[in-house]
């Protein structure tokens, strides 16, 4: 009974740690957004009015009664379309940001804990990764392995996880040198189990700080390639892609307006939590609010 | 950050060098010259995998499908290229072919892609210029301006608006800015570098608001700067929220430093004392992060040009990637590479300039 209570209160008070940084506007739109957004996702074949994928002789009509968002050149819904698309950018840019979380970190811990040798190719790679800006050596990659989602995803894992094992590495140097881990591998620890039990829960949150504020990037560089043509193929509503059919359609502003504003609103509630999160995290930033009032 | 993981690197060799009697600041730049001669040519490695291994069939991929069904075209194609020796001689003259300007042809176009990427780059420089200057002013602005009002409206406002900024697509505000500003409200012009009853100015750069200026023509001047304010403001627009951010975080680190307190206290006016001693110790960091700011307009230009029809790497790069012309996407792959890795050569040197620390530690 005692126990139960104890853990509650353990619970609260953990709670009420994090939120002062979630408790600010800001925070609080980012996270309605992202849930509508979520709801979007999880429900579109309900909510969407129309097939996405259904073509019409109704082409390129304006926003109206029927067609809340306007038809396409093809005569398809802009409205379900753009319901359909965040079944697709959002699942791929979270599971590509959690992809790359751990391939980076893995290979970054491994940089960090073993040093020499091992160090030095894991990082020499991650600095010719960061010779090229993303989107180029993104899309290069995804033109050779073939235009794809799955290939575009691959193409932004193998760019986006040597950010993590850099920051993984420097914090895994630092940790490492700590007593209590020094004293965990005095008694025998293996190499696993030290960086797993000893090291991981230092390194965890910063790099949980990264990967949220990552998602919107994510987002943004999948419809780059889609847009480019790289990622979704025809006729997948993707919403990069769909930005892309507008251009060839000037005249009829919806057809990209809608989507544009779709990525930019899902892009806008991450960044909006990312930072709140690293603010709530970042001792710095902590000591800030306490000290800097004076 | 380009940097970050060298300065282990660098304090090392500085104290060699002290006592060999080199300068420090010739070893630092030195030794920044051959780690960006090395990853120039780990840049040819990716691009070499990318075109020759990756790719299901290389010669289709290279020759295109029409002529890759011409067994004979194929053959010679493999003995002409090399393809039938084994891998490292292969790379070794490939690189050979790059560092003689060779990029392959385009399976599009026919033409060379050293060409074709030649007239580019200079119309993707201007525009990434411009974008740049514009998004340093307004971002380290704002950043400066956040940092001083930290905690109060201000700042929350500038917060909001650089994260904002972070979040548009950029080929996406491309469109919208293109048809308010052009298309509906006609006050800027939405295509081109020039109108077309302007004359290109005699090149000297390949920038046409330079070149215009040394050949003395200003009404080319101020139709090239005319054309560059829509697509410059939209790729500035992601840069200047990196920048805003960046910015307020390294001067609210230099405002705690003892020596701006110092002369806060000895009664030194307040513009003095920031832009004299704040902004200049917030200046290293900023430096830093613009190297990583050009990379990301170089990536915002892929997006912007097609819409602006700016006949630049990024146009070329749209074109290349959505016919799938292989040699042509390589050959930007390599050249903004290669200007990326200068780039961030220059601001590791620039950085030692400003930051003594650096220069001679």
């Amino acid at each position: 009974m005692s126990a139960d209570i104890l853990t509650q209160r353990a619970k609260r008070r953990r709670w009420l740690k994090i939120s002062p940084a979630f408790r600010t506007p800001l925070a609080i739109t980012g996270i309605t957004i992202a849930a509508l957004w979520v709801l979007i996702a999880i429900f579109a074949p309900i909510i969407a009015p129309f097939d996405p994928l259904a073509q019409d002789f109704d082409r390129l009509q304006p926003p109206s009664g029927a067609h809340l968002f306007g038809t396409d050149a093809v005569g398809r819904d802009v409205l379900s379309r753009v319901i359909s698309g965040a079944r697709i950018s959002m699942p791929l840019a979270l599971a590509l940001v959690v992809a790359s979380m751990v391939v980076g970190g893995t290979l970054g811990a491994i940089a960090g804990y073993f040093g020499r040798a091992v160090d030095e190719i894991i990082m020499r790679i991650a600095d010719l990764v960061f010779a090229f800006p993303t989107i180029i050596l993104a899309m290069v990659i995804t033109a050779a392995l073939g235009p794809s989602l799955t290939n575009a995803v691959i193409a932004m894992l193998i760019v986006s996880w040597p950010a993590y094992a850099r920051v993984t590495r420097s914090l895994v140097l630092s940790a490492r040198r700590q007593e209590y881990v020094i004293a965990g591998r005095l008694l025998g620890n293996s190499p696993f189990t030290t960086l797993r039990r000893d090291i991981l829960p230092n390194v965890i949150s910063p790099v949980f700080v990264l990967a949220m504020l990552d998602v919107g990037t994510a987002i943004l560089l999948l419809a780059g390639l889609s847009f480019l043509g790289l990622g979704a193929t025809p006729p997948l509503p993707d919403w990069g892609a769909m930005v892309s059919d507008g251009v060839q359609q000037f005249s009829s502003w919806w057809i990209a307006a809608f989507p544009g504003l779709a990525i930019f609103t899902v892009v806008m509630a991450f960044n909006f939590i990312g930072d709140s999160l690293r603010d709530s995290l970042d001792p710095r930033a902590q000591d800030a609010v306490q000290g800097r009032a004076m | 950050m380009p940097s970050s993981s060298n300065t282990a690197v660098t304090t090392e060799t500085a104290d060699r060098s002290a006592r060999r009697g080199v300068p420090p600041f010739v070893r630092y730049v030195a030794v920044r010259l051959g780690l960006s001669v090395l990853l120039m040519f780990g840049v040819t490695v990716v691009t070499f995998v990318l075109t020759n291994l990756v790719p299901a069939d290389p010669v289709q991929a290279a020759l295109g499908e029409q002529a890759a069904a011409d067994p004979a075209i194929v053959a010679k194609f493999r003995a002409d290229n090399g393809l039938d020796q084994p891998l490292v001689a292969q790379y070794f003259t490939y690189l050979n072919n790059v560092l003689h300007g060779n990029f392959g042809v385009s399976t599009q176009t026919r033409m060379p892609v050293a060409d074709e990427l030649a007239s580019a780059v200079p119309a993707t420089i201007e525009l990434a210029l411009a974008a740049i200057i514009f998004s340093t002013l307004i971002g380290i602005g704002l950043g400066l301006w956040a940092a001083l009002k930290q905690r109060t409206i201000v700042d929350q406002i500038i917060r909001v608006v650089s994260l904002i900024g972070l979040s548009w697509p950029t080929f996406w505000l491309a469109l919208v800015v293109y048809y308010v500003f052009f298309f509906v409200l006609g006050i800027f012009p939405g295509s081109g570098r020039l109108d077309p009853v302007s004359i290109a100015p005699p090149q000297v750069t390949g920038l046409y608001t330079v070149d215009s200026l040394i050949a003395g023509q200003w009404g080319t001047f101020w139709d090239a700067l005319y054309h560059l304010v829509l697509p410059a403001s939209v790729l500035a627009l992601y840069t200047i929220g990196l920048l805003t951010r960046f910015a307020r975080s390294a001067v609210l680190e230099v405002l705690d430093l003892d020596y701006v307190k110092a002369a806060t206290a000895k009664g030194l006016p307040r513009r003095t004392v920031v832009f004299g001693y704040v902004l200049r110790g917030a200046l290293v960091p900023i430096i830093t992060v613009l190297g990583l700011a050009f990379g990301s307009l170089l990536s915002g230009t892929v997006l912007v040009e097609k819409v602006y029809s700016w006949h630049g790497l990024g146009e070329y790069s749209f074109a290349a990637a959505t016919k799938l012309d292989l040699p042509a996407i390589m050959g930007v792959g390599l050249i903004v590479g290669f200007v990326y890795i200068g780039l961030n050569f220059l601001v590791d040197v620039l950085y030692g300039v400003i930051d003594p620390r650096v220069r001679l530690a």
